[in-house]
């Protein structure tokens, strides 16, 4: 099986190493793996589907909405539902997420309202969500940032002793491109010396804009585990059993103590890299058509049509569902307010501050000046 | 003359670059087949190969660090940091080792490096796309911080930095990338203005208005504004933020004796403070008001939602213009 144990990390998860962990294939056949036995009902992978269903429609909607001028830009979750829906339902509440700014459907997992999301892509804050209300942090742009700080949060859960039986983990997201950075592998470093309760989850869609994978790496990701010392797995990022599977065991093992694990789920941007960006000037259709063979939801769909799980009336029902939610994220953008002038010199520090202060104090005159202009006008 | 956009004028300036020294490489993310994003290098991995127009791994650190390298077996690379925010993981490399390699080793090492940063606000990102690093920059010793602000100095400036035997962190105005400009390509190069100097972009009597990079299209528009309202505003273009050209600005605040300084970054340690603490040393006597500043308030780059109001508009611009004939 697809596992690299690394020589100083925990011997789990041992294997030997090469093939995508796959217990949905792209057709819809259940298939077992003697290392991630499932126990799922059928009403779970039904809510799995549901979860697709609705963080697809929520991307939709907001590629939509960009296009008529409502969001300044967005980043498209599309191809990779399963990883995220896959992994985020692998979280349990106490558990803490560190997301990079595709993460919609972590988000969503995590209960984070979809409107929230929006705010940072219309402009309106730098996202602006409490971190600790949904155990999911901010998303971060600067690449690979957030790696670090998923560490260092493992690193609190350890001295905090909530490592053990019913212990807390983290995992923290990232791309292909990000494991290019330096902040990444030392992250790697520090959760293997610490062996901090931290998961890292590579997304690896195959691009990092224009770049494609080998200009990152010219081994599999998740072989990079093992000369940090813990181990690494690949797993196939668009069957959602399957990343559920992997994560559960992961962070698992995390909260028990048992230190990190990379999980690199293999999958596929079939968007573009954000509504900016033009990915025909680098990469062939044909790419494209060869992944949605592979699409993360219909084989979902297959597999709950071919066992007769679900009828025409549960998949109407969830197709409704997506219109409503849909809708209300549309309205929640269209009613967003504005943000205030002066709201740009608040929260920057905790306690008043006099060179703020002044500034705003003299903002804020500037802008009455107008005022004053208009009424005397 | 040929007319181009400023980002098109960029790209010509890199292609002349690499025509005219096979040691000249561009490297960054996306400067490849995408051309980067906002296409300053399109086209130029086609005619140049990879090997001269390189497709980096993820990582600004790697790019200015290897730069280094290159530049120590005698390539001269021009860096594409892909926008402002994330020049910050290549801090290290740029401050420690670009800036002080040259005085380390005696002058024996040059390092003729061009990092590229497209700069400042306006185009409606999200964070870490909009921000005015370059006082961080024109605060070190060892490095040459220099501003375009439209097409014929992007294609001239360009292939001096190149040239240039010193580390050149050339900022580039993004939100001014689609901007025209009459370009003569033909020109001579001895026959450009030196990257030392700054350029009168428009003459003036009452007042200086110092600028450069993306807010000299505003200053220009605020000067002509002003002139309806018969005040005469002399905007002067810096184009080099490390050193001033100080020269130029001090004939002009002498004949004026009234000054604004004004830039997208905040005004806090920003350049502003720097260029009014040296009027001051020089033009005291002619002085007949403090110099003022407008530019960004002391808090992160807001959302994009409210950067006009964090950006100095003509409105702000002509408010410090004013300000200062109170005095
Ligand atoms: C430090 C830094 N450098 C550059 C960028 C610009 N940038 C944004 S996304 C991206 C590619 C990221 O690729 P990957 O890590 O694979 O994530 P993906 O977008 O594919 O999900 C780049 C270069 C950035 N945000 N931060
Ligand atoms: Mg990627």
């Amino acid at each position: 099986m697809a596992v690299d144990s690394g020589a100083a990390g925990p011997q789990r998860l041992e294997g030997t190493g090469g093939e995508l962990i796959q217990l949905l294939t792209p057709e819809g056949e259940r298939v077992e793996h003697p290392d991630y036995p499932l126990d799922i009902s059928t009403e779970e992978i039904k809510a799995l589907f549901r979860d697709l269903v609705l963080v697809r429609r929520i991307d939709t909607e907001a590629i939509a909405l960009q296009r008529q001028g409502e969001l300044g830009i967005w980043a498209s979750l599309l191809g990779q539902e399963a990883a995220q829906v896959g992994s985020g339902r692998a979280l349990g509440p106490k558990d803490m997420a560190f997301p990079t700014y595709r993460e919609h459907g972590v988000a969503w997992c995590r209960g984070l309202d979809p409107a929230k999301l929006l705010e940072l892509f219309r402009g309106v804050s730098h996202g602006g969500w409490d971190p600790n209300e949904h155990n999911f942090h901010l998303y971060t742009i600067v690449i690979g940032s957030q790696t670090l700080h998923a560490t260092g949060y493992a690193m609190g859960i350890q001295r905090d002793g909530a490592v053990g039986e019913d212990g807390e983990a983290v995992i923290v997201y990232f791309g292909d491109g990000a494991t290019s950075q330096g902040d990444v592998n030392e992250s790697f470093i520090w959760a293997s010396v610490f062996n901090a309760p931290v998961v890292f989850f590579c997304q690896n869609n195959q691009w990092a804009i224009s770049e494609p994978l080998e200009r990152q790496s010219r081994i599999p990701l998740y072989q990079r585990a093992r000369g940090f010392g813990f181990p690494g797995l690949r797993v196939d990022g668009n069957d959602v059993l399957a990343c559920l599977a992997v994560t559960r065991k992961a962070m698992q093992a995390a909260r028990e103590g048992q230190g990190p694990t990379l999980i690199e789920a293999f999958t596929y941007r079939m968007g573009a890299h954000t509504t900016t960006d033009d990915p025909t000037r680098y990469r062939l259709a044909a790419e494209l058509e060869s992944w949605k063979l592979k699409d993360p939801l219909e084989r979902v769909r297959a597999y709950l049509v071919r066992t007769g799980a679900a009828d025409a009336d549960f998949f109407a029902a969830v197709d409704a569902e997506a219109g409503e939610l849909g809708t209300r994220v549309r309205k929640s953008c269209l009613t967003m307010p504005d943000p205030q002038p002066l709201t740009i010199f608040e929260n920057v520090y905790s306690e008043p501050n006099a060179q703020v202060a002044y500034e705003r104090d003299r903002f804020a005159a500037y802008l009455d000046s107008f005022d004053s202009e208009e009424v005397g006008a | 003359m040929t007319t181009l956009t400023l980002s098109r004028a960029m790209n010509e300036g890199l292609r002349r670059a690499l025509e005219n020294d096979p040691k000249v490489l561009v490297m960054g993310e996306d400067v490849g087949k995408l051309g980067g994003v906002f296409r300053v290098t399109d086209g130029l991995q086609k005619d140049f190969g990879e090997g001269r127009v390189i497709d980096t791994p993820l990582a600004e650190s790697g790019i200015v660090g290897t730069a280094i390298g290159l530049a120590l077996r005698g390539y001269r690379p021009i860096c594409e940091i892909q926008f402002d925010g994330f020049v910050f993981p290549a801090f290290n490399q740029i401050v420690c080792q670009l800036a002080k390699m040259r005085l380390r080793s005696l002058g024996h090492v040059s390092l003729p490096i061009v990092i590229r940063i497209p700069c400042g606000g306006g185009i409606g990102a999200v964070e870490h796309h909009s921000e005015s690093p370059e006082a961080l920059f024109a605060h070190i010793g060892g490095l040459r911080v220099v501003a375009c602000s439209e097409p014929a100095d992007a294609y001239s400036m360009i292939q001096q930095s190149v040239s240039c035997e010193d580390p050149v962190i050339l900022f580039e105005p993004k939100r001014r990338y689609w901007d025209k400009g009459e370009v003569d390509t033909a020109a001579d190069p001895q026959a450009w203005l030196s990257l030392n100097a700054a350029r009168t972009v428009h003459q003036g009597s009452d007042v200086t208005l110092l600028a450069y990079g993306p807010m000299i299209r505003t200053c220009v528009e605020a000067a002509v504004a002003a002139a309806k309202d018969g005040r005469s505003i002399e905007v002067i273009d810096l184009r080099s933020l490390a050193p001033l050209d100080i020269e130029t600005i001090r004939a002009s605040v002498q004949r004026t004796g009234r000054c604004v300084v004004a830039h997208e970054a905040p005004v806090t340690g920003g350049l502003g403070a720097e260029i009014a603490a040296r009027i001051t040393e020089e033009c005291f006597y002619h002085l007949e008001a403090p110099v003022l500043r407008v530019g960004g308030f002391s808090t992160p780059y807001p959302p994009s939602k409210l950067e006009d109001h964090y950006l100095p508009d003509l409105d702000r611009v002509l408010d410090a213009v004013d300000r200062t004939f109170a005095f």
